[in-house]
């Protein structure tokens, strides 16, 4: 996984949407409402950054750190759920 | 449930274009009666459709019908639909997409093509839908990817094509389906009027499942294999729409809303249209889109079952179908008082006399001839 830049796989969209506050992933005929974090890492995996990177990136925002665990679970998860693929 | 402030968005417009279509499937959901509902929507009014909707929160969009490439505006309505963020879907029987409407309906922003098989084999295909479809399929199928779009390959199953379950599969895995969704049929309208014919047998159904297992199995993440299982078969019912009045949002195509597409036969209903109403008010204030919304309105033994918030008492119009009443609990649960309907059902499925009542196949001049709505 470290040497792959995740994307949302091809006929998913990651969008924000106001009347939910939230960001959702939509694919065909289904949409997923996505929590904050969720949301946070989705919207990192556009095919550039590494996971390194992603995980650097939300440290950074959220002045903490040790979150890589989470993001990890979190991305072999959507990868499972066929919202990711690799580049 | 009358409070406007604790109602949610609807998730999903899924927008009946027009009931024109050049099959004539036998399980077909559109009513039954829908040759007395001719009139269209106009361009204008399915765009301003769209954006009520969408200011709404609505942010998935099935363009569906009959067959929604009858339609000559199809284009013009998905551009919009792309141009508002929704994710739209195409609900095709492919009959009517060739290289230049699949290129308009790309450069439109389509995110998504639904096609519909009624076999793997063109003699049943064109058997079940009473056309010879089945060679325009699998060329619609090839457009669909030569566009790069991920294709969710849908075939209605019953009596007639479940024994084929496996070759249906494979025929999936050969047109290189993203999806294929194994929709057994749910006895609504068309095919309500064929249930004899079309009932599977509990053996038969379990069978299915099991080879689709195996096929899930076999292919991993390459295709994602959906069995939607028949109420007739369980002990409990689905939630009606996920919930009516909260998810979905269908708009037929003389304009009138319903919270599910088969609602329209429920007598004593008033359900608005959106050339007199607009989409907020009619999801929110309307007597059709309020009157079995939450739980408050159920009847026993609903009302006091610790499951009601799992099901919502099940289907409005299956109680109808079965019991008359749109208010009953759907006989499906076996805490209904009327769940012996659905045991004498699955009992005659393995007994069909098949050959008393030929199939009825949806038709302009078969839809005139029906007195009942459902």
């Amino acid at each position: 996984m470290d040497s792959g830049h995740p994307c949302i796989r091809r006929g998913f969209r990651l969008q924000w949407e106001e009347a939910q506050q939230a960001h959702v992933l939509l694919y065909p005929e289904g949409m997923v409402k996505l929590n904050a974090s969720a949301g946070a890492i989705l919207s990192r995996c556009d095919g550039a950054r590494s996971v390194p990177e992603i995980i650097a990136e939300l440290e950074q925002q959220y002045a903490c750190t040790g979150l890589e665990p989470e993001v990890r679970a979190f991305l072999n998860l959507a990868t499972e759920q066929r919202w990711l693929q690799w580049a | 449930m009358g409070m406007s402030e604790a109602i949610g968005p609807p998730f999903w417009l899924l927008a009946e274009l027009t009931y024109r279509c050049p099959l004539h499937c036998a399980f077909c959901y559109n009513p039954v009666d829908f040759a007395r509902h001719e009139e269209e929507l106009s361009t204008e009014d399915w765009l301003r459709v769209l954006r009520e909707a969408r200011a709404l929160g609505a942010v998935q969009c099935g363009f569906s019908g009959g067959e929604p490439l009858q339609r000559d505006d199809l284009e013009v309505l998905v551009a919009e639909a792309h141009r508002l963020g929704y994710y739209s879907n195409l609900i095709t029987s492919g009959i009517g997409l060739n290289e230049r409407r699949i290129r308009a309906l790309k450069d439109a922003g389509l995110d998504h093509i639904q096609l519909s098989f009624q076999d793997s084999t063109r003699e049943v295909n064109d058997f079940l839908s009473s056309t010879r479809t089945f060679d325009l399929k699998r060329k619609a199928a090839a457009l669909i990817k030569s566009q790069n779009y991920p294709m969710v390959m849908n075939c209605v199953i019953h009596r007639l094509n479940i024994e084929h379950i496996e070759r249906i599969i494979e025929l999936a895995v050969e047109l290189d389906a993203d999806y294929l969704e194994l929709a057994n049929v749910q006895f609504y309208a068309w095919a309500q009027r064929n249930r004899a014919q079309l009932m599977p047998t509990h053996e038969q159904l379990q069978r299915a499942e099991a080879i689709t297992q195996q096929w899930r199995e076999r292919l991993g993440t390459r295709m994602k294999l959906l069995f939607v299982v028949p109420d007739y078969y369980e002990s409990r019912p689905k939630k009606c729409m996920n919930g009516w009045g909260n998810v979905f949002l269908t708009v037929t195509p003389d304009g009138t809303a319903l919270p599910c597409h088969t609602a329209r036969m429920l007598p004593g209903l008033a359900f608005p249209n959106v050339r007199e109403m607009n989409v907020a008010d009619i999801w929110l204030r309307s007597e059709g889109f309020n009157r079995y919304r939450g739980t408050g309105w159920l009847p026993e033994p609903c009302r006091s079952c610790p499951e009601k918030e799992k099901d919502h008492g099940g289907c409005r119009c299956q109680a109808y179908m079965l019991t008359q009443d749109a208010g009953a609990t759907d006989p499906v649960c076996d805490k209904s008082a009327h769940h012996e309907l659905i045991l004498q059902a699955r009992e005659q499925a393995t007994q069909p006399k098949l050959t008393e009542q030929p199939l009825i196949f949806r038709g302009p001049a078969e839809s005139r001839r029906i007195d009942q709505p459902f």
